[in-house]
């Protein structure tokens, strides 16, 4: 009887060790500790052995089936761990094979652009204001200085429309003019964003519409160099903080002294360059200290009040920030443009 | 303009290299967009100044000769050439010489080519190096002859020293009218280079007869000619006028004619001030036996008159005209008349240098559509002082070019005087406008080298404006002057130090933000478009039949047009474009409707999918005169398979009308708006039985669905459904939450039980759903609709809804008992209210 158990031991043990699947444990489970294994039996049986081989045999029996069980547990991990690697590699996909397409849809890079400008205007406190894009002539012109027949009105293309004295706003700088009357006699800070319309052929590098983004700046202590500092500030924060910004006396009827704002080419860091037209620097913004005619039509008292403004174009700076060259792509509205941004 | 630096030399000394020079204009405003530079391309020890010796017969050939050409360096040479320009038997001339090797340009190139002179044989007979044309130069396109120099051009000087020029470009904003002339630049280019400009007063050796008498000039309207002065020059010879004339009109962008009309040219750039030579003995007096007459008054009605360039024209009663006793002879400050054009028969020269008013010289230019060098100069204005300079320099010009006599004085009618101004200047104005500290002594300096001229006044300095700056009136445009001077760069770079206003909420601009961030997270890609339409764009929305219906398309402007969604208005009611650029953008739209349609048509020629929106606005007229009402819109548009193709998805779906309510749903979501529904409409543009209206509090703010198709023909669209929405964002303002109200996570586990009820199929799934919510209570978590099911186990004309309903406590575990009684009372009431009848506890 002891030879047996012995025997067994060996068998089943041997039999466990080709054990690989689940299955195969479960029925050698049954087979060596099952109900009607020699074990289960043997221990069963004890009670018709001679008295004095039940100890002995009892003893052997239990403790095979002792051994058994553990072998068992610790078969059992080894199977599980190969049943879920077995699984695994049947799961095996090509890695290389198209993701499952996900949509995430974009905004338009002057959109992008735009977001852009406000953030970084509102860290110096300059909030959005909004203003008519079919606006008055006197507010597009008169009132910044620009009587009909003024010779500098040629800057400005201009559509009419078929209502008298009503016309698309050249320019954001009516805002100026609304704002001003809105909020005097406050101080203002504000950036006045948009679409403006001109009278041009829409080519490569002209649009009939477009967009600006004006800012305009009043209080009791404001000066050119002010001016200056915000829009170094800005420019630096928008192309890149080691661009070099440059001032250029300019002209605008509605601020005095008017200037152009330049930074250097990031294209060619002011060496020279096609976008830069080889002069090293690319323009960037129109501004000036609000005239004081200007600010008086807006209501505030230029002994009392200084101010500036300036303008800039969002579609021009997603040009030279994406090397667009064509500046008909923003509004044609073509998803294989749109989906690059 | 375009100024020669040779010429600029003339009047002020240029201490600067030519590209410093042109970086300090700019700075200063004039805006230096090119530098030419003529002759930086010709060899300093190849090309020169040469003079022919001898011109000979080319034995071979009858067309060519041979020239015998001295350069000064060296044997003289033999070349051969074609230039009709010289002749056999000719010598003396001074031509530009190219030996072998110069690098030149091919004269019988269409373009631009560079070629080196090689040694050759032209039929037979070597040719040792070429005398050049303009062309092969690069000086102009001229490859007719030659270029003969002046007479005493120097032999064996390099051509570059002697004919080499620099050209600055300068572009000029309207501001910088006293720029357009030679002597403007001068001053500029002084004052900023600190030195003095020399600006001469001309003067003329008149040995003619007086011009008393010889001349009556009247001006009916001294508002528009506040000056008109006359000089006369008599015995003329019309002729060419000299090389270094016709070289620097030719250089600043002039056509050379004859030397009368180059001189007045010649003192136009110079001076500014435009001249008009007149053939005197073709100017008619007033009255039989008096002097020629020059009468300055506006048109009568129906005159007419034809100008140099040879058009005939209409004249309005607005337009100034120069006249003589018998009628126009030139439209004043814009262009002469033919009839008394100087021509190679005039023998006597009367020269107007006039002062005309600038708003109505520009309105004049522009009504005949005709700018000129003269236009572009009196609509900017010009000193009236300076008639009498500028033709004291055409007269003597003329007297020794042109060999003539100047009669003695100045005709000169000066109705309006100019007024030299004064302007006040306070020096603390500098510090407060301009941020730099500044002593009275320090401005006073600044300025006086712009030639104004200061005087101490009580709170600071009277500052007397020199005539030619017509442009400084206030104080704020001596400030510029200032800042101009001390250099834009000097001035100090400072951040804000004012008060920071008070800091507003933008809700529009907040609420445009997140839609539109909500919708790009759909997987929409937002969209531009123009802002106009044409005239039948927005009638295209309708199917023919609908267009005559007002309460869909209205005809009228008014503030009920805020409430048609979409807005379809009537092209002439809208506001439109008096002068549009092209048909296609004539009108200002409505609605988002037509443009997001345009803009799917030209996507869709490429791919199937478009899913795009754009916030922007409508211009909706109040009335027929005033400005639009701007509101705000959103449009979306959606077509295409709901996913692209690919392995996974080889056939996707194509997208319909709940992919967008989809995306409806979760812009509610994304803007916290709860109080919102949506409930079946009729509109002529969307398909009759896939349209809803979107409904927030208890108005109606949009309009979605699928296009009818009807409509989707008419804009060319390919056969698939096309979805779209409209909405005005302006009116849910008032209902999106700006902060989100937190609802406690229950930590107690939930009972999901479904059902599915048979109701009768017009009874709207919202409805089901409000009578469920209201009856299921707080315990009721979460509705979901998870089946809807028509077919044969089910009776015609009833549909079977299957709910899956979570139900959860805060404040215990929920027994299915507990959930059951809710889940049980929700149906007696769908029963009782909707007639609804159970299924079975789930699905089908």
């Amino acid at each position: 009887m002891l030879e047996q158990l012995s025997d067994i031991r060996e068998r089943a043990m041997a039999a466990l060790a080709g054990v690989d699947s689940l299955a195969a444990l479960d029925a050698w489970r049954t087979e060596y500790l099952g109900k009607k294994s020699f074990v289960t039996t043997a221990l069963k049986g004890i009670g018709q052995l001679p008295p004095e081989d039940r100890p002995v045999v009892g003893k052997a029996a239990h403790e095979l089936r002792l051994v058994l069980e553990a072998a068992l547990e610790e078969a059992r991990q080894r199977v599980l761990a190969l049943e879920q690697e077995r699984a695994a590699r049947a799961e095996r996909v090509d890695v290389t094979l198209p993701g499952r397409p996900a949509t995430i849809g974009r905004l338009h890079p002057i959109t992008q652009i735009l977001y852009e400008i406000y953030s970084i205007f509102a860290e110096m406190g300059f909030q959005v204001y909004d203003a008519p894009e079919v606006e008055t002539d006197e507010l597009n012109f008169q009132l910044l200085n620009l009587p009909p027949d003024h010779p500098a009105r040629d800057m400005w293309s201009t559509f009419y429309t078929t209502r008298d004295g009503i016309l698309l706003r050249t320019h954001t700088s009516p805002g100026q003019i609304r704002a001003m009357r809105q909020f005097c006699p406050e101080p203002i800070r504000v950036i006045l964003p948009g679409r403006v319309y001109r009278y041009e052929a829409v080519t490569a590098r002209s649009e009939s519409m477009f967009h600006q983004v004006e800012g305009l700046a009043v209080g009791p202590r404001i000066t050119m160099a002010d001016l200056k500092g915000v829009l170094t500030d800005f420019a630096r924060r928008l192309y890149g903080e080691h661009r070099q910004v440059r001032f250029r006396c300019s002209y605008f009827p509605f601020t005095e002294p008017s200037m152009e704002v330049d930074v250097s080419c990031a294209l060619c860091d002011g060496a020279g360059c096609r976008v830069c037209k080889h002069t090293g620097w690319v323009e960037i913004a129109g501004a000036g200290m609000v005239h004081p005619q200007v600010l008086r039509n807006g209501g505030y008292d230029p002994e009392q009040f200084t101010g500036f403004a300036f303008g800039m174009g969002p579609d021009r700076i997603a040009m030279l920030r994406y090397g667009i060259d064509d500046i008909r792509y923003f509004y044609s509205d073509d998803l294989r443009f749109l989906a690059q941004f | 303009m375009r100024v020669p630096l040779s010429w600029l030399k003339e009047y002020v000394d240029i201490t600067l290299p030519v590209e410093e020079l042109a970086e300090r204009l700019t700075l200063a405003g004039l805006e230096v967009a090119a530098i030419e530079r003529i002759g930086a391309e010709w060899d300093r020890d190849k090309i020169f100044v040469g003079e022919i010796l001898e011109v000979k017969p080319h034995p071979n050939a009858d067309r060519l000769v041979l020239a015998v050409v001295n350069y000064g360096r060296g044997a003289p040479m033999t070349v051969v050439t074609g230039a009709p320009n010289i002749r056999v038997g000719e010598k003396g001339h001074k031509v530009a010489f190219a030996t072998v090797g110069a690098r030149l340009i091919d004269g019988y190139s269409e373009e631009k080519r560079y070629m080196t002179l090689k040694p050759s044989k032209i039929r037979g007979v070597p040719s040792e190096g070429m005398v050049c044309s303009e062309k092969e130069l690069g000086i102009s396109d001229d490859h007719e002859g030659i270029i003969l120099l002046e007479d005493d051009a120097p032999v064996g000087v390099p051509l570059a020293d002697y004919l080499g020029d620099v050209v600055l470009d300068i572009d000029l904003t309207p501001n910088l009218a006293r720029c357009l002339s030679i002597i403007g630049v001068a001053r500029e280019v002084a004052a900023l280079t600190g030195q003095r400009a020399r600006v001469p007063d001309p003067v003329a050796l008149a040995e003619g007869a007086p011009i008393d008498g010889q001349i009556e000039i009247l001006i009916e309207d001294p508002d528009l000619c506040n000056r008109y002065s006359a000089l006369l020059v008599r015995d003329v010879k019309i002729g060419p006028s000299p090389k270094w004339m016709q070289r620097r009109l030719t250089l600043a962008g002039m056509r050379p004619i004859n030397n009368i009309v180059d001189v007045t040219n010649y003192v136009m750039l110079e001076w500014g001030q435009p001249l008009h030579a007149f053939d005197y003995d073709l100017l008619r007096p007033r009255r039989a036996g008096g002097p020629p007459a020059i009468i300055v008054r506006t048109a009568k009605p129906g005159e007419r008159m034809t100008t140099l360039d040879g058009v005939d024209r209409d004249l309005t009663s607005e337009m100034l005209l120069i006249t003589d006793g018998g009628g126009p002879v030139a439209i004043a400050g814009v262009m002469g008349g033919l009839e008394s054009e100087v021509t190679e028969q005039t023998r006597n020269v009367l020269i107007e240098s006039a002062n005309f008013h600038a708003i109505n010289n520009r309105r004049t230019s522009q009504a005949l559509k005709l700018v000129s060098e003269a236009s572009i100069r009196f609509s900017r204005g010009i000193p009236a002082s300076r008639t009498v300079p500028a033709a004291t320099r055409a007269a003597e010009l003329m007297r020794t070019l042109a060999g003539g006599v100047v009669a003695q004085g100045v005709a000169d009618n000066y109705p309006v005087p100019q007024v030299q101004r004064t302007v006040r200047l306070r020096p603390n104005q500098v510090g407060r406008v301009l941020g730099i500290d500044m002593t009275a002594d320090q401005v006073k300096a600044t300025l006086e080298r712009l030639e104004f001229e200061c005087a101490p006044a009580p709170d600071g300095l009277d500052v007397k404006v020199p005539l030619h700056r017509l442009d400084v009136e206030i104080e704020a445009d001596l400030l510029e002057e200032i800042a101009r001077m001390v250099g834009y760069d000097r001035i100090p770079t400072t951040r804000l130090r004012d008060e920071l206003p008070p800091q507003r909420n933008n809700p529009p601009l907040e609420l445009a933000r997140r839609v539109r961030s909500a919708l790009a997270g759909c997987g929409l890609y937002e969209a531009i478009t123009y802002s106009f339409v044409g005239a039948e764009d927005q009638d295209r929305l309708l199917p023919p039949a609908s267009r005559g219906d007002v309460s869909v398309r209205a005809v009228e402007p008014g503030p009920h047009l805020r409430d048609m969604l979409p807005c379809i208005l009537a092209a002439d009611a809208c506001i439109r474009l008096a002068n549009p650029m092209t048909p296609e953008r004539t009108t200002m739209r409505t609605t988002l409707l037509a443009s997001l349609l345009a803009v799917t048509a030209a996507n869709l020629r490429f791919t199937e999918r478009v899913n795009l929106f754009e916030v922007a606005r409508v211009y909706l007229p109040v009335d027929d005169k005033g400005l639009p009402n701007e509101v705000t819109h959103l449009g979306i548009v959606m077509t295409g398979p709901r996913t692209e193709r690919s392995w996974l998805t080889p056939e996707p779906e194509h997208q319909d009308f709940f992919d967008l309510k989809g995306v409806v749903e979760a812009l509610m979501a994304a803007l916290g708006i709860g109080d919102w529904r949506v409930e079946a409409a009729a509109h002529p543009t969307f398909h009759p039985g896939r349209c809803a209206n979107l409904i927030v509090g208890d108005k109606r703010v949009g309009i979605f669905g699928e296009l009818n198709p009807a409509v989707r023909v008419a804009w060319e669209l390919p056969e698939q459904r096309v979805c779209l929405l409209e909405m005005d964002l302006d009116a849910v303002l008032g209902h999106v939450s700006a902060a989100v109200k937190f609802q406690p996570v229950s930590r107690y586990p939930a009972v999901v039980q479904d059902m599915a009820i048979v109701v009768d199929e017009n009874i709207p799934a919202a409805e089901v759903e409000r009578v469920i919510r209201e009856t299921g209570g707080r315990l009721l978590r979460n509705v979901v609709l998870f089946d809807v099911y028509q077919g044969p186990s089910i009776p015609a004309g009833k549909r079977s809804l299957a709910y899956s309903l979570t139900y959860q406590s805060d404040e215990k575990t929920l027994t299915d008992a507990e959930a059951a009684k809710v889940h049980n009372k929700i149906v007696q009431r769908l029963t009782a209210v909707l007639g609804a009848q159970l299924r079975g506890p789930s699905g089908r």
